[in-house]
C-alpha cells in the first residue's frame, strides 16, 4: 500500500507539474484509501505510517531533484530535513518491499487471507513469492523510470501467459454454475479481473497473448465500460503503460467490490480448490472486496451502483455524518413597502403584520438539527447592501408561484447567436439581471438582461470630484459614457470553461483551459486576481452561496477551495481518479461536491477536507450537478443522459430519471425544490417532479444502513414535460427567484 | 452495436506502409519491417492517447463535432507544441476520389492568386455574439413561434393524417404525454385522457390571435401590389417552421382564390397563388398530403383553363401555364404514390382533353405542357406519336384563311412548345444520322423543324459532355501517382494495401518525376494515405486517420491533426466522408 503511494507520488513529481498534489493530496488520498475505519477521522488523525510517509514524500523529491541534477537545491533540502546522504538511495526498493508485505488486508477477512496467500505462495513455484519481485525491477529498472517501475512491479509476477485464458475461462464457468442468487454478485468480478489480467500479460511483454485475451474476453464486459475498455485495447506494449493515466488509476487504486458474505465464501472456496493462485493474487493485491452480511444483492442492484472507474465506494467511505440542514438566515428587518402598506391599509389593518411574520416566520425557525453551527467555518459579515439584496430576495420570494405537476414553470431561453459553437459556459445571477457567458476564444461575456445597462466606475482622477457626502453617490461614480448592453472581458488565453457570479453580484469567477481562475470586477469590468495552481484546463468554478469562497476542478484531479484574498488555495481535495468535471457548493457552503470524469461523485467537507462521500452509479463522465434547495438531495447528470437522485445524509441514490439522450450539461431546481429541470445536448430541456421522486423511496433501516437499494422504474411517471428547442443545446439552466425557469444555449445552425 | 466493434478496436493499426513512405520522405531510405511495425503500433497508440484527451475538450466545449483546436488543446497538455495553421472552425472538407479499386480521400488545396485576393473587396465583418430571448414555454405550453421547433413535426403531422386512430390508442401514452408537453391543444388532451375508444380526434383549428394576425399578413401580403412584401411573405412561408396549424387556411385560401380569379380572368392574382402553392410546398416541415385535393384543382385550373386573362392575345398567360405545370410536375414527383396515384391519374386528365378535336389552343397548350414536364418518358410514350397529328393541325391554323388571331398565336406557341420538349428526348432515343426527309416522313408538318431543333440539341449535348469529360478528368487525375506510389514503395502494388503516397505540395504536380528519391523535403509537405480494400468485408472495417506527431530515429517531431472515427463516437463527425478518411498532412518541422 505504501508502494503504491509512493510510487504514485514520485511519479507525479516526475511529471513536476502536479506536485502539489503529492504534497496536499497524500493526506486526502490516505483517508479515502487507506484501511476501512480510519476514514472517518481521515486526514487530521496521523496514521501510524504518516511520520515515514512524510519522509518518503521527502525522498521522492530528493531523488527527482537528483535527477535533474539540481545538487544544490538537494544538499539544502538534506540538510533542512536532516537526512543523511544516503537515505535516499534505498527508499525506494525499501518502500516497495513493505508494500507489497502489507498489501493483503481485506476487511474482515484479513488474517484469513493472509495465511492463505502465504500457504499459496509457497505451494506454487510458478508464481515467485510475491515479495521478492518489485526489489528486484526497482534495482534493475533503477535508472530509467525507477517510479512507474515500482507502481507497475506487482505485475512482474505472472505465470504462463498461455494459461490466462484458461484461468478466467474456468472462474467463468464456475461463476455461471453458481446459484443464480450469487452470481450476479461474483460477476462484479469479471471486470477488474479481465483489467489486471490484461495488464499484467501487457507488462510482461506478451502482446500476442494480450490481444487475445482482450478479444476473447473483452465482449464479456458490461457496456458501460466501454470506455475503459477501449483505452485499455489501445495499450498494447509495456511502453505504453508509463504515463498513462488511466493505466495508473487502474494499478495505484483498489478496485472495490461489494459481495455479500454467502458470495465471498463460495468464490474463496472454489479458488482455494482449484489452486487458482493467479487469479486469487489479483484479488488479493487489485480488488478490495468490501463484504456485508445479509441477502447478496440482485443484478439491477448492482448495476445501479456500479460502472464507475474504481469499482464502488466503500461502505464506510459514506458513513461520516454530514451537516446536510441550512444555516439559520440572519434576521432582517422588513421594512413594509410603500406600495404594500397602501394596499393592506385598504383591506384593514389585521393584515398589516402578516407579511412580516411570512417572510420572517421560515427563517426565524429553530436550527435546524441537521445543520452544521453556525460558525463551523467563517463566513464573511454580511454588508448593508447584502441585508438590501436579502429583503428584495424575501420579497420577491412572496410572489414566487408554487410549482407543481399541474402548475409547470414558464421557461424563457435566451439563445446565444452568432456564437459559431463557440459558447463553453454560462451562469444567470441569482436574481436574473445579468448572464455571462464563456467562450472557447477566451472571452467572457457580460450581459445585462435588464434595461439597467452595464456602467464602469469612473476613473480615479474622476472619482475624486464627486462629493462623496450626496445621497447619490453611488449613483455618481458610475460612468454614464460607458453604459452598454453588454461587456467583454479579456485575460485568459484558452477556452473558458466554467463561469460563477459571486452571490453579491460585484464579482465574477471564470475558469480556462490557460490552467487559472480569475476573478473580475463587475464594478470596473477589469480581471482583479488570476489564481494560479491548477497549471491543467480548469474546468469548473463555482462561488460558495455566501461568497467569499469558491471552489474549482480540473483535469489535474484535485478540487481546490479558494477564498478570494488569497493567492493559494486554504484546500485541496485531492481522491478523484480522472479530472473534475464539475463542482458545486452544498447551500449551507460546508460542503463541496465534486463530479469526475471516474464517474464518481464526492462530497467534500470543507473544514476538514475530508471525503465525506463517494456516489457512484454513473456510467460516464459527470458534467452537472444540483443541490436542492433545502440542501438534503442531490442531483447529478452525465454524459450517459441519465439523471441521478442522491439522497445527501444517507449516502445513497434514490432516483434515476432516464429520458435524456445525449450529455447533461445542465441541472436545477427551482426555489422549492418541487421541480428538477434538465437540459442536456439532446436540445430538450426536461422537468421532472422531484416531490413525487424523493417520497417514492421508502428509506427503513436496512436499506439506511446497506445501501441496497430498489430503484422504482418511474422514470416516465415523473417527467412533467419536455421541450424541444430548435437546434440550441442546453447549456445551464437557472431558476429565478419567482420560480420563472430560464435556459440558455448556443444556436447551433 | 458495442459489441461489434469491440474486437477490432486492437486490431487499428496504421498500416506499416505509410512508415516506410513516411520515412522514405525524410529520408531515411531502407527502414526494416520491425521498425515499421513497431512505430507503427507506437504512433497508433499516440495518436489514440490524443484522440482521447481531444475528446475531453469537445464534451467540456459542449460541442458534438470534434475541432482541430481540441486536437491543439491535447497536445498541450501533453507538453507537444500544437500544430499551428489548422484554426478551423469547421470539418476539413474531405474530398473522397476512386479509382483502380483504391479509395483516397484527399484535401483539396486550391491555388490561390495572391492578386485575387487582395483585389477582392473584403468580406463582411462576421457578425458578434448576441444575445435573444424568447418564450420557450408558458406554464408548460410550448408556444408556436418560429423560434421554437414546429409544434408537430412533418412525421407527427403525417400519423395524425394517415392513421388517425393510432394517436389515440391507449398505448401510446408516451407520445400523448410527448404531445402534451409539446403544445397539442386542450382538447385534444382531454380526449386521450378519456381514453376510449375514438373514431378520429376532432381536429381543432384555432388560431391563436398572433396566428390569426399573421395569416391575415401573409394573405394580404401575398396578393397584394408591393412586390418586396411579397417576396417577403413567400420567404416567411417557405420557411416558417410553424406554419402546420394555418395550413388549412392557406390551402382554402388558395383554392378560393384561384376558382374566383379564373372567372374574373385575373391573371396576376393566379400568379400570386402559384407562386404561393410553390412556396408552401417548398416548406420542409409541412406534410401537404392532406391538401393535395384542394391544392392540385387549383394548379391543374392554372394549367389547362381556357381563359386566364383579359386579353388572350397579349398578357403572357403562357408562362404561368409553364410555371403551373412545373408545380404540378413536382407535386407529382413529390407525392404521387400507388395508393393515391396523382401521376396517372393527372396524365389522363391531361390527354383526354388533348386529344378531344374541339380543345382550345390555350387549353391544349397547358396539356401538352403538363405533359412534357412530366418527364421524357411520358414525352416519348404520349406526345412523339401525336407529333404529326398536331403538325397537321398546326399547319391548318397557320396556312389557313386567318381566322382569330388568338388560334394562330396559340398555335404557334404549341409549336414552339412542342419543338422544345421533343427535340432533346428526340436527340436521345432516336439515332443518327438526322436527315430531315425521314423527319418529315415521321413527325409530318413538324418533321423539318424538328431535325434542325435536333441537331442544335445534339450539339448542345456533345459540348455539355465535353465539359463532364473535363472535370472527370480533374477527378481522376491523382490515378497517375497510384502508380507512382506502387514503384517507390515496390512489392506492394500488387498486393491491395494501404499505402501512401507523396504529393509534392500541389496536385497538378503529381505525375511529374514518378522515381524521384525521397529527400529531406521543404517545410510542407502532404502525405496521402491510401487504403484499399481486400475485400468487401475490410472495408467495413474502420479505418483511423489522424493527425500524428511522429518521432523518427531523427528527433523531429512532426504533428498533424487527425480525426478517429473509431475513437470518437460516430456522432461526433457529421459527414459520412469523414467516417474512412485517410489523409493526414504533416508539418515537420526542420531542425
Amino acid at each position: 500500500m505504501a508502494a503504491v503511494q509512493d510510487g504514485q507520488l514520485n511519479l507525479e513529481v516526475e511529471k513536476d507539474i502536479k506536485t502539489e498534489i503529492t504534497n496536499d493530496g497524500s493526506g486526502n488520498i490516505n483517508a479515502s484509501s487507506s484501511s476501512p475505519g480510519s476514514t472517518s477521522s481521515g486526514g487530521k488523525s496521523k496514521s501510524p505510517a504518516g511520520s515515514g510517509e512524510d519522509q518518503q514524500t521527502l525522498l521522492a523529491v530528493l531523488q527527482f531533484l537528483k535527477r535533474n541534477k539540481l545538487t544544490e537545491s538537494v544538499d539544502i533540502l538534506r540538510r533542512e530535513a536532516g537526512l543523511s546522504a544516503d537515505a535516499d538511495d534505498s527508499p525506494v526498493s525499501e518502500s516497495a518491499g513493505a508494500g507489497s508485505g502489507g498489501v493483503p488486508s481485506v476487511g474482515a477477512d484479513g488474517g484469513d487471507a493472509n495465511s492463505l496467500l502465504s500457504r499459496v505462495s509457497i505451494a506454487t513455484p510458478v508464481a515467485p513469492p510475491a515479495t521478492a519481485p518489485p526489489k528486484v525491477v526497482a534495482a534493475s529498472g533503477g535508472e530509467d523510470q525507477p517510479d512507474v517501475n515500482v507502481v507497475l512491479s506487482a505485475y512482474s509476477q505472472q505465470g504462463d501467459p498461455v494459461l490466462y485464458p484458461l484461468y478466467y475461462n474456468g472462474l467463468k464457468k464456475f461463476i455461471e454454475s453458481v446459484l443464480d442468487c450469487h452470481r450476479a454478485e461474483l460477476s462484479q468480478v469479471f471486470y477488474p479481473l479481465f483489467v489486471h489480467m490484461y495488464l499484467e500479460l501487457v507488462y510482461n511483454n506478451h502482446e500476442n497473448e494480450a490481444k487475445q485475451f482482450f478479444e476473447k474476453f473483452s465482449g464479456d464486459q458490461e457496456c458501460y465500460y466501454e470506455e475503459d475498455l477501449r483505452i485499455l485495447s489501445s495499450m498494447s506494449k509495456k511502453e505504453h503503460m508509463k504515463g498513462n493515466e488511466t493505466m495508473l488509476d487502474f494499478r495505484t487504486s483498489k478496485f472495490v467490490l461489494r459481495i455479500s458474505r454467502d458470495s465471498y465464501q463460495l468464490l474463496k472456496r472454489h479458488l482455494q480448490e482449484r489452486q487458482n493462485n493467479q487469479i486469487w493474487n489479483i484479488i488479493q493485491e487489485h480488488l478490495y472486496i468490501d463484504i456485508f452480511d445479509g441477502m447478496p444483492r440482485s443484478k439491477s442492484q448492482i448495476d445501479a451502483m456500479s460502472g464507475s472507474l474504481a469499482g464502488e465506494g466503500k461502505r464506510d467511505a459514506n458513513k461520516a455524518k454530514v451537516f446536510y440542514g441550512l444555516l439559520k438566515e440572519p434576521e432582517i428587518e422588513v421594512p413594509l413597502d410603500d406600495e404594500d402598506e397602501e394596499a393592506e391599509n385598504e383591506e384593514g389593518k389585521p393584515k398589516k403584520k402578516k407579511p412580516k411574520k411570512d417572510s420572517m416566520g421560515s427563517k426565524s425557525k429553530k436550527q435546524d438539527p441537521n445543520a452544521p453551527q453556525q460558525t463551523r467555518i467563517p463566513l464573511p459579515e454580511l454588508k448593508d447592501s447584502d441585508k438590501l439584496d436579502k429583503i428584495m430576495n424575501m420579497k420577491e420570494a412572496t410572489k414566487k408561484i408554487r410549482l407543481g405537476p399541474d402548475n409547470l414553470p414558464s421557461i424563457c431561453f435566451y439563445s446565444f447567436l452568432n456564437a459559431y459553437q463557440g459558447l463553453t459556459a454560462v451562469d444567470f445571477t441569482d436574481d436574473s439581471s445579468l448572464i455571462a457567458g464563456g467562450f472557447a476564444d477566451s472571452t467572457v461575456r457580460v450581459w445585462s438582461v435588464t434595461p439597467k445597462k452595464l456602467r464602469r466606475v469612473k476613473s480615479a482622477a474622476d472619482l475624486s470630484n464627486i462629493d462623496k457626502e450626496s445621497d447619490d453617490v453611488l449613483e455618481r461614480i458610475m460612468d454614464e459614457k460607458t453604459a452598454s448592453e453588454s461587456k467583454i472581458l479579456y485575460g485568459h488565453s484558452g477556452p473558458v470553461y466554467g463561469i460563477s457570479f459571486s452571490p453579491d453580484r460585484n464579482y465574477l469567477l471564470s475558469s480556462s483551459e490557460d490552467g487559472t481562475v480569475r476573478l473580475w470586477s463587475l464594478q470596473t469590468f477589469t480581471c482583479l486576481v488570476g489564481y494560479k495552481g491548477h497549471n491543467y484546463p480548469v474546468w469548473d468554478t463555482q462561488f460558495s452561496p455566501y461568497g467569499y469562497y469558491f471552489i474549482s476542478g480540473g483535469h489535474d484531479r484535485v478540487a481546490r477551495l479558494w477564498a478570494t484574498d488569497h493567492y493559494q488555495p486554504l484546500r485541496m481535495f485531492a481522491g478523484h481518479l480522472a479530472d473534475i468535471t464539475c463542482t458545486r457548493f452544498h447551500p449551507n457552503s460546508n460542503y463541496v461536491a465534486t463530479g469526475s470524469a471516474d464517474r464518481t461523485i464526492r462530497l467534500w467537507d470543507v473544514l476538514t477536507g475530508n471525503c465525506v462521500r463517494i456516489l457512484t452509479g454513473h456510467k460516464g463522465p459527470i458534467h452537472s450537478l444540483a443541490f436542492s434547495p433545502n440542501g438534503k438531495f442531490m442531483a447529478s447528470g452525465a454524459t450517459d443522459g441519465r439523471v441521478l437522485l442522491w439522497d445527501v445524509g444517507h449516502g445513497l441514490m434514490v432516483g434515476e430519471l432516464k429520458g435524456h439522450t445525449d450529455t447533461i450539461y445542465a441541472l436545477k431546481f427551482s426555489r422549492d425544490g418541487e421541480i428538477l429541470a434538465s437540459g442536456s445536448m439532446d436540445n430538450t430541456v426536461k422537468l421532472w417532479d422531484t416531490l413525487k421522486a424523493f417520497d417514492d423511496v421508502e428509506l427503513d433501516d436496512f436499506t439506511a444502513a446497506t445501501g441496497h437499494i430498489h430503484l422504482p422504474e418511474n422514470s416516465q411517471e415523473l417527467l412533467l414535460g419536455t421541450y424541444m428547442t430548435k437546434s440550441t443545446p442546453v447549456i445551464h439552466l437557472h431558476f429565478t427567484r419567482r420560480n420563472l425557469l430560464l435556459a440558455a444555449g448556443a444556436y447551433n445552425p | 452495436m458495442a459489441e461489434e466493434r469491440r474486437p477490432k478496436q486492437c486490431t487499428v493499426v496504421l498500416p506499416t506502409e505509410s512508415m516506410k513512405a513516411m520515412a522514405e520522405s525524410i529520408g531515411v531510405g531502407q527502414l526494416q519491417e520491425e521498425s515499421c511495425a513497431a512505430l507503427s503500433e507506437e504512433v497508433s497508440y499516440r495518436i489514440k492517447d490524443i484522440a482521447q484527451d481531444a475528446l475531453k475538450f469537445m464534451h467540456h466545449g459542449k460541442r458534438c463535432k470534434l475541432t482541430t483546436s481540441d486536437i491543439d488543446h491535447a497536445l498541450k497538455l501533453k507538453n507537444v507544441e500544437p500544430l499551428y495553421g489548422f484554426q478551423s472552425q469547421e470539418f476539413i472538407p474531405f474530398r473522397f476520389a476512386s479509382g483502380g479499386g483504391r479509395e483516397l480521400h484527399f484535401y483539396e488545396e486550391k491555388e490561390v492568386d495572391l492578386s485575387d485576393i487582395i483585389n477582392t473587396p473584403l468580406p463582411r465583418v462576421p457578425l458578434d455574439v448576441s444575445l435573444k430571448a424568447h418564450w420557450f414555454s408558458i406554464e408548460g405550453v410550448q408556444p408556436a413561434i418560429p423560434e421554437n421547433p414546429p409544434p408537430a413535426p412533418k412525421e407527427q403531422q403525417k400519423t395524425e393524417s394517415t392513421e388517425p386512430l393510432k394517436a389515440v390508442k391507449p398505448g401510446q401514452e408516451e407520445e400523448g404525454a410527448i404531445q402534451k408537453g409539446q403544445g397539442a391543444t386542450s382538447a385534444e388532451a382531454k380526449g386521450k385522457k378519456d381514453g376510449l375508444m375514438r373514431m378520429k380526434p376532432r381536429s381543432t383549428h384555432e388560431l391563436s390571435v398572433e396566428q390569426q394576425l399573421y395569416y391575415k399578413e401573409i394573405t394580404e401580403a401575398c396578393v397584394g401590389s408591393c412586390e418586396a412584401k411579397r417576396a417577403e411573405a413567400l420567404q416567411s412561408i417557405a420557411t416558417d417552421p410553424g406554419l402546420y396549424q394555418m395550413l388549412p387556411r392557406f390551402s382554402t385560401f388558395i383554392s378560393e382564390g384561384v376558382r374566383v380569379n379564373v372567372v374574373q380572368n385575373n391573371l396576376a392574382l393566379l400568379i400570386y397563388l402559384m407562386r404561393m402553392v410553390k412556396a408552401l410546398m417548398d416548406n420542409p416541415t409541412l406534410y401537404l398530403e392532406k391538401y393535395l385535393h384542394e391544392l392540385i384543382p387549383a394548379v391543374v385550373t392554372c394549367i389547362v383553363s381556357k381563359q386566364l386573362c383579359l386579353r388572350p392575345d397579349v398578357d403572357n398567360h403562357w408562362a404561368l401555364r409553364d410555371f403551373a405545370a412545373r408545380l404540378m410536375a413536382q407535386s407529382c414527383k413529390t407525392f404521387s404514390t400507388t395508393t393515391n396515384n396523382i401521376q396517372s391519374r393527372i396524365t389522363k386528365t391531361f390527354t383526354k382533353s388533348w386529344l378531344d378535336d374541339k380543345t382550345q389552343w390555350t387549353t391544349r397548350y397547358g396539356c401538352i405542357a403538363g405533359l412534357s414536364e412530366l418527364g421524357p418518358d411520358v414525352i416519348k410514350t404520349l406526345i412523339l406519336p401525336r407529333l404529326t397529328v398536331e403538325g397537321a393541325r398546326i399547319k391548318a391554323v397557320s396556312d389557313g384563311p386567318v381566322v382569330s388571331n388568338i388560334d394562330k398565336i396559340g398555335a404557334d406557341h404549341v409549336q414552339s412548345l412542342l419543338l422544345k420538349h421533343c427535340a432533346s428526348v428526340i436527340a436521345k432515343a432516336r439515332p443518327l444520322p438526322d436527315n430531315v426527309e425521314q423527319y418529315r416522313a415521321d413527325y409530318g408538318y413538324l418533321g423539318p423543324m424538328l431535325c434542325s431543333h435536333v441537331v442544335k440539341a445534339r450539339a448542345q449535348a456533345a459540348l455539355q459532355a465535353q465539359q463532364v469529360n473535363r472535370t472527370t478528368l480533374t477527378i481522376t487525375q491523382p490515378r497517375p501517382t497510384l502508380t507512382v506510389s506502387q514503384s517507390g514503395i515496390g512489392g506492394s502494388g500488387g498486393s491491395r494495401t494501404p499505402s501512401i503516397i507523396k504529393v509534392p505540395s500541389s496536385l497538378t504536380l503529381m505525375s511529374t518525376r514518378p522515381g524521384t528519391p525521397t529527400q529531406p523535403s521543404p517545410p510542407a509537405t502532404k502525405y496521402i494515405v491510401m487504403a484499399t480494400s481486400s475485400g468487401s468485408s475490410s472495408t467495413q472495417q474502420v479505418l483511423w486517420t489522424a493527425v500524428l506527431l511522429f518521432l523518427f530515429s531523427l528527433k523531429y517531431i512532426h504533428s498533424v491533426l487527425l480525426d478517429s472515427p473509431d475513437i470518437v463516437p460516430v456522432k461526433s463527425l457529421e459527414t459520412p466522408t469523414h467516417s474512412r478518411l485517410f489523409i493526414f498532412t504533416i508539418f515537420y518541422i526542420v531542425e
